[in-house]
Order: C-alpha cells, then sequence, then structure tokens
C-alpha cells in the first residue's frame, strides 16, 4: 500500500494557505484559451472541504447576479495559481451547506477574533 | 525484443496531468524478470522468453522445476510466464528484462486473472435488468424466461443463467502508460486493470494489426 500513499502525498501542493469551511477565499484559475493562458478569479465563501491526499477537493460557492454559483475545485490541482484568503468566518458546521437556503442578510457569516 | 513483462498489482491512485486533468491510474510494481528460458523456432518451434517473477521459498518448489530454474541461476520463482520475442538471440539465461522496454505514452494490453465473484446471479454476472421491486412484483432478480415452449422443446445452447462469475483470465487492450519510474519499479498505467491487489499481471506491448 505505501507506494500508492507516497504517489498521493507527491502530488499534494504545500504551497496553499490553510482554510475551512466560512472562510472567503479567491481562487485564482489558470485558464488556456488557445496558446494563450489567463488567470480568472472566484471569489466566495468556501462552503466545504473534502479531506484526501491528492483527492481532496473543496467548495467555493458564490452569488453572481442574484443567482448562487458553487464550484468545485481539486485543492492540489496545477490548474489553481494561488488561493487568497480574504476573510476568516466563525462557523461551527464543517459543511455549511444551509447557506445555500439563505438569501441577502441571513447569509451573512460572522467573522473570526484572534484573541 | 521481449514483447511483455510481468508485475504485481498494489491498488490504484490519481495522477494530475499539467493541464489539470485527474486522471485514474494503476500502480503496477513490476521489477526486472529474469529470463529462465529461452524458446527457438528451431528446438520449440516458436521464439519466445520464459520469465520468472515474485519470490518463492526454496522448500516449496519441487524438484523438476528446481532443476529448471538451476539453469538461469539461483533464483526461486513463484509465477513463469511466456512471452513471444522477435530475436531470442539477443537475450542470454540468467538476464533480466526490466521496465526499459516501454516507454510513458506508449499503449499497452494488460491481462491478469479477475476478482472472482463466487456463484452469481444474472444481474450480477450478465447485466440482466431485473424485475420490479414494489407494486406487488414478486421477480426482483430473477432471470425470467429462459425459452419457448414445445418447439423447441429445449433450452437453447449458451443462454445466459446464473453460475460462476469471475476468476478468469481477462485482457483489457490499449492502455496509456502515464508514468514509469525505474527506481521505486512502479508503472503507473491509465484506468483499471484486471485482478485483485497484489494478483499477478501482465503487460504487453500493443498488438498491432498484421
Amino acid at each position: 500500500m505505501q507506494p500508492i500513499e507516497q504517489l498521493g502525498k507527491e502530488m499534494m501542493r504545500l504551497d496553499l494557505p490553510d482554510f475551512a469551511a466560512g472562510d472567503t477565499v479567491t481562487v485564482n484559475v489558470k485558464i488556456k484559451e488557445g496558446e494563450k493562458e489567463r488567470i480568472q478569479a472566484f471569489k466566495g465563501v468556501v462552503i466545504s472541504k473534502r479531506k484526501g491526499l491528492a483527492n481532496a477537493t473543496f467548495t467555493v460557492r458564490k452569488v453572481s447576479y442574484g443567482i448562487g454559483v458553487e464550484r468545485i475545485f481539486p485543492l492540489h490541482s496545477p490548474i489553481i495559481d494561488k488561493i487568497e484568503i480574504v476573510s476568516r468566518g466563525r462557523v461551527r458546521q464543517s459543511k455549511i451547506y444551509y447557506l445555500r437556503k439563505l438569501r441577502g442578510k441571513a447569509a451573512r457569516i460572522k467573522e473570526r477574533r484572534f484573541t | 525484443m521481449c514483447k511483455g513483462l510481468l508485475g504485481k498489482k498494489l491498488g490504484m491512485a490519481g495522477v494530475f496531468l499539467p493541464d489539470g486533468k485527474y486522471i485514474p491510474v494503476t500502480v503496477i510494481h513490476a521489477s526486472s524478470c529474469v529470463i529462465t528460458q529461452i524458446k527457438t523456432i528451431v528446438v520449440d518451434g516458436y521464439n519466445a522468453l520464459q520469465l520468472g517473477f515474485g519470490e518463492k521459498k526454496r522448500s516449496r518448489i519441487n524438484k523438476p522445476m528446481q532443476g529448471h530454474l538451476k539453469k538461469s541461476g539461483e533464483g526461486c520463482f513463484e509465477f513463469l510466464r511466456e512471452f513471444s520475442v522477435d530475436d531470442p538471440s539477443e537475450y542470454t539465461l540468467g538476464h533480466t528484462v526490466g521496465l526499459d522496454l516501454f516507454e510513458i505514452g506508449e499503449l499497452v494490453d494488460v491481462s491478469g486473472i479477475t476478482k472472482g465473484r463466487g456463484f452469481s446471479g444474472v444481474i450480477k454476472r450478465h447485466g440482466f435488468h431485473g424485475g420490479g421491486k414494489t407494486h406487488g412484483s414478486h421477480s426482483h432478480r430473477v432471470p425470467g424466461s429462459i425459452g419457448c415452449s414445445a418447439w423447441p422443446a429445449k433450452v437453447i445452447k449458451g443462454k445466459k443463467m446464473p453460475g460462476h462469475y469471475g476468476n478468469e483470465r481477462n485482457t483489457v487492450k490499449n492502455l496509456e502508460i502515464i508514468d514509469i519510474r525505474p527506481e521505486e519499479n512502479l508503472i503507473l498505467i491509465k484506468g483499471a486493470v484486471p485482478g485483485s491487489k497484489s494478483g499477478l499481471i501482465e503487460i504487453r506491448k500493443k498488438k498491432l494489426p498484421k
């Protein structure tokens, strides 16, 4: 079993910041258009993080023109250029799917204070 | 050139390609196989290499086999398999055939013994749809009718029925080699290959149409 674990660990990226559900992040994704490569930002709230070695994923939710948009990123994917943490949120659950049912003011998340 | 190699399936994993695609791969441990016999067209009627793979206690090998293995050195092998070869004179007994046989991106055919499923029904074995689960249905997983009546008055040969499933040789063709790691004796092949973990795997070069 060892070589498989090692393979998963090799694929992992160690340059990404530590973040959790409730945090607002900007994910900079590399997008290839023909020959050119450009970077697209996706800003939103992390609503879940799935554990794993190389196959870990996280879901970012944002509301774009009144429509909720969710995107699942493989955490260790090479297409992710950078993850920036905009703010840390205080939530009790590790998967904050209840956010999908909330709109407007109710969908706010309290900022986490570090004392 | 030898047409194939033996290996042991370690399991499956995933690999990221530079463009961000996450590909399922099977990890196969394929250390160097020792040539235990060289078959030539003059002596045996066909050209082939017999390769030994896996370790086995000497006390577990019977005397005739020990005598056969002695010709190629001190190795005691769990498995012996033959692979066809174009020119057998390139090889010498006791030498090894390694992973340098293959290149990254090459297509290979992979054979193994599938997982045994025992006596299985038609749904698992042949992919039948089965009957309704509810609404008064009593035929949940049964095969249904297996034929006609007074004519032909028998069940047609080859009718798909329940029975033993799995534990037979199977070949998956045209699998791509994603990576080869000679220092760890690992080869990564895209997709699934037959057999359970730690099962014997034959990796053969893709058969070209004549």
